[in-house]
């Protein structure tokens, strides 16, 4: 037992940095949120312990569930259309075609462009009245909308906007696709699969642990979306139909200086992440296929 | 394996860089900035380190300001005269962009700058939290009073009954007309029975010009506006004040569902209304940004807008051919007591709590205050000054030609500011909400202002609350 112990102050001088910067900058945050949002504090002020005030006013604060339903109306659609969307380019960017390498870089490089430089970018491709978009839907005669202005089409804007960033997702996918056994797929001609037969029951089980890990991100990732929101829509205009949870969360703690309600609204997040996440891995227990069992 | 003397070496440098920090730490304490921070920060951004100069045994007071480019250069200049008239304090002037949240975190972690070039309407916020000092021992010494100044500007850093920030430079906002569209208009303008050589006088005369001066094309698509509400969209919140409202009773009841401010967004509404939500949204976003030679007031698009005294610059950088004029936002007509209307805002200077040389950052601030200095300021900004007193050389100096009108108008008695509330970001963002929807058609003023009384009523009753509890138990 004593041998076992003795290199710990070693191990632990070894990992220190890692540690030190957990407990400071993790860690200690994350306790203190929890305190916080029990408080009346607005990052000025000495935190004054108001019990679970601020968890009650935001159960009866209109803007918290409009945010919260802005992003809940995100997350429906950009999860199910990124899965599908990056499942369905690793699938072509799987195939053994000369110069793939070339084709998996150029789908790869627009996850790269940095949000703000994305925000940018699409509000260029969506505006009204000049934008690419409805320059293309009107030369096949279709009106397009006022994608930015418009209550209505705000957020499907926006979930436009993250299919281009599904390159990593598809890197992901690539690598669970090229851990596929080859000699599954040998069998599965043998047995006079076509291609659809084979991705559907070879594929798609094979792949299911990589679909899950991808969902999972894409859960955290859309519920928490940002930073594309703030540049593209100021305020979460118009008529806040693209204020999410974390703009509200933001204003709270920074321009409203209602830090306590922050910190609540930030562990509400965490525990909806939470929940979902759980659903997740247990409505896929029996779904996700990992090879060992 | 690994034993512990293998550590050694690391440990050896990591004790090394620790003491060095800390013998650092403990010099800028004795002889303060610049500290070990801002020597690596050097090392890493060395185009925003200060100026090296300074010499031995000079109290170094960090300045943080939010202004870039020519203002930037304006304020650096002010700087770099206040370092040479003395041999006792040098001020470093940091550029930094979304200051008041920066003043706040480093306010909030006791390392703040000793002056900070804050918005006006960060006053009340920060005065209520006691993250700024009350400068009124200061002002009393050096003999800073109300007298010297333009009211509107003295009063917005005046906060109960306390001085929290005094100004840096100033700002008022009037009609912009483009007369070269007036002129080419002016059939139209003469059959509406109006004077295109002329701006409007009152707001009915407004909506007149503007629909004279308003363009569609064939498709019934907007090519020319006269005037629209939303652009630039920066003072969603004044509507009701030209039409004789007010946001609050100055202490504890809202009023957005005034008489007055419903009638504002029933005109903001009727813009919308007479040329279809769609139609002016589809025409706004062929708009390009503000400061670009796109912009709907300079490129043509719009005929009148309200801006501000900046305006000058602009339009002398990205349309100097542009022939506009300047003239006093229109009155209701039945209403001439609210003639000469103006927004009064302006940038402030206060010394955040936990400040290291407050005296000193008192010092630069006086300086500032001085009529030479803010003439300096102001004139290499293009605005004018926030006193009384002004030389002529000012006026005769200054390029812009409107430059006395936009002074003027401060001094009358129709001179609107921001309330004086901590809530007044949120209500903000709730009346920018009510003006999207009003804007929009998706709701009646009566409605829409009837939700932002609904919702910051309680908000201001909470936050009295919250400020009555800190009074009782500071």
């Amino acid at each position: 037992m004593k041998g076992k112990w003795k290199n710990l102050p070693i191990g632990l001088a070894f990992i220190s940095p890692w540690l030190i910067g957990f407990v400071v900058f993790m860690a200690y945050p994350i306790i203190m949120s929890g305190y916080y949002s029990f408080c009346d504090y607005s990052v000025l002020t000495k935190p004054a312990w108001i019990g679970s005030a601020n968890y009650v006013d935001l159960g009866h604060d209109p803007i918290f569930w409009q945010s919260l339903s802005n992003t809940a109306y995100y997350a429906f659609f950009a999860l199910p259309l990124g899965v599908i969307v990056s499942l369905f380019l690793a699938l072509l960017l799987n195939t053994n075609v000369r110069g793939m390498t070339v084709y998996r870089t150029i789908f790869f490089l627009p996850s790269l462009v940095p949000m703000v430089a994305l925000a940018i970018l699409w509000l260029w491709i969506f505006n009204g009245d000049y934008g690419l978009l409805n320059q293309i839907l009107h030369a096949l005669h279709i009106p397009g909308p006022q994608w930015l202005s418009s209550p209505e089409w705000s957020k499907p804007a926006l979930v436009l906007t993250g299919i281009w960033g599904v390159g990593n997702a598809v890197v992901i996918y690539l690598a669970g696709l090229q851990d596929v056994p080859q000699p599954l797929y040998e069998a599965a001609d043998l047995d006079g699969a076509g291609f659809w037969a084979k991705t559907w029951h070879v594929t798609l089980p094979m792949l299911s642990p990589v679909i899950l890990f991808n969902l999972i991100m894409g859960i955290i990732g859309t519920l928490q979306i940002f930073a594309v929101p703030y540049v593209m829509f100021p305020g979460g205009s118009p008529a806040r139909s693209t204020y999410f949870y974390t703009m509200y969360l933001y204003d709270n703690a920074f321009r409203f200086l209602k830090m306590g309600y922050a910190c609540a609204m930030g562990w509400i997040m965490f525990f909806i992440i939470l929940g979902l996440t759980a659903l997740a891995l247990k409505l896929s227990s029996r779904h996700v296929y990992y090879g060992g069992n | 394996m690994i034993s512990i003397r293998h550590l050694y070496g690391p440990i050896a440098i990591l004790a090394v860089v620790g003491v060095a920090l800390y013998s650092e730490a403990l010099t800028s304490t004795i002889q303060p900035r610049p500290d070990a921070l801002t020597k690596a920060g050097a090392a890493l951004f060395p185009s925003a380190v200060p100026h090296p100069e300074g010499g031995p045994g000079r109290v170094h007071v960090t300045y943080w300001e939010k202004w870039t480019d020519f203002e930037g250069d304006a304020m650096r200049r002010v700087v770099d005269e206040f370092n040479r008239s003395q041999s006792r304090i040098w001020v470093d002037l940091l550029t930094v962009s979304d200051i008041d949240e920066k003043v706040l975190v480093a306010t909030s972690g006791g390392i703040p700058p000793d002056v900070a070039g804050l918005f006006g309407p960060n006053v009340p916020d920060y005065a209520d939290d006691n993250a700024v000092i009350s400068m009124d021992a200061y002002c009393g010494k050096y003999g800073i009073r109300r007298e010297q100044y333009i009211p509107a500007f003295w009063d917005i850093g005046y906060y109960h009954k306390h001085v929290f920030a005094l100004p840096s430079t100033p700002a008022s906002v009037a009609l912009h007309w483009n007369k070269t569209i007036f002129a080419k208009g002016a059939k139209r303008l003469r059959a509406a029975g109006l004077d295109p050589g002329q701006p409007p006088r009152t707001l009915e005369d407004l909506i007149r010009y503007a629909d004279a001066l308003t363009i569609k094309d064939e498709n019934g698509k907007i090519i020319q506006a006269g005037f629209l509400p939303a652009e630039p969209g920066w003072w969603n919140w004044v509507w009701g004040y030209w039409y004789g409202g007010n946001l609050w009773d100055g202490s504890s009841k809202i009023t957005a569902n005034s008489p007055e401010n419903i009638r504002g967004f029933e005109f903001v509404q009727s813009f919308s209304k007479k040329y279809g939500p769609q139609q002016v949204e589809t025409f706004r976003s062929g708009f390009g940004n503000f400061s670009s030679p796109q912009n709907a007031f300079m490129s043509g698009k719009v005929a009148m807008e309200l801006q501000g005294v900046w305006m000058y610059n602009f339009i002398t950088k990205f349309a100097p051919e542009l022939k506009w004029g300047v003239a006093p936002f229109p009155y209701p007509q039945n209403r001439p007591d609210l003639k000469d209307m103006t927004i009064a805002d302006e940038d402030v200077l206060c010394i955040p709590v936990g400040a290291r040389h407050p005296d000193e950052a008192f010092e630069f601030i006086r300086f500032v205050q001085s009529q030479h200095v803010m003439e300096l300021l102001n004139m290499l900004q293009r605005k004018f000054t926030p006193l009384k007193k002004v030389s002529l050389e000012f006026w005769k100096n200054h390029p812009n030609p409107y430059i006395r009108l936009f002074q003027q108008l401060t001094l009358g008695k129709n001179v609107v500011a921001t309330p004086q509330t901590g809530i007044w970001n949120e209500y903000q963002s709730e009346l920018n909400n009510c003006f999207d929807n009003v804007s929009l058609d998706r709701a009646t003023p009566q409605q829409a202002l009837q939700d932002v009384q609904d919702r910051i009523q309680p908000e201001l009753d909470r936050y009295l609350l919250r400020l009555h509890a800190r009074e009782a138990h500071p």
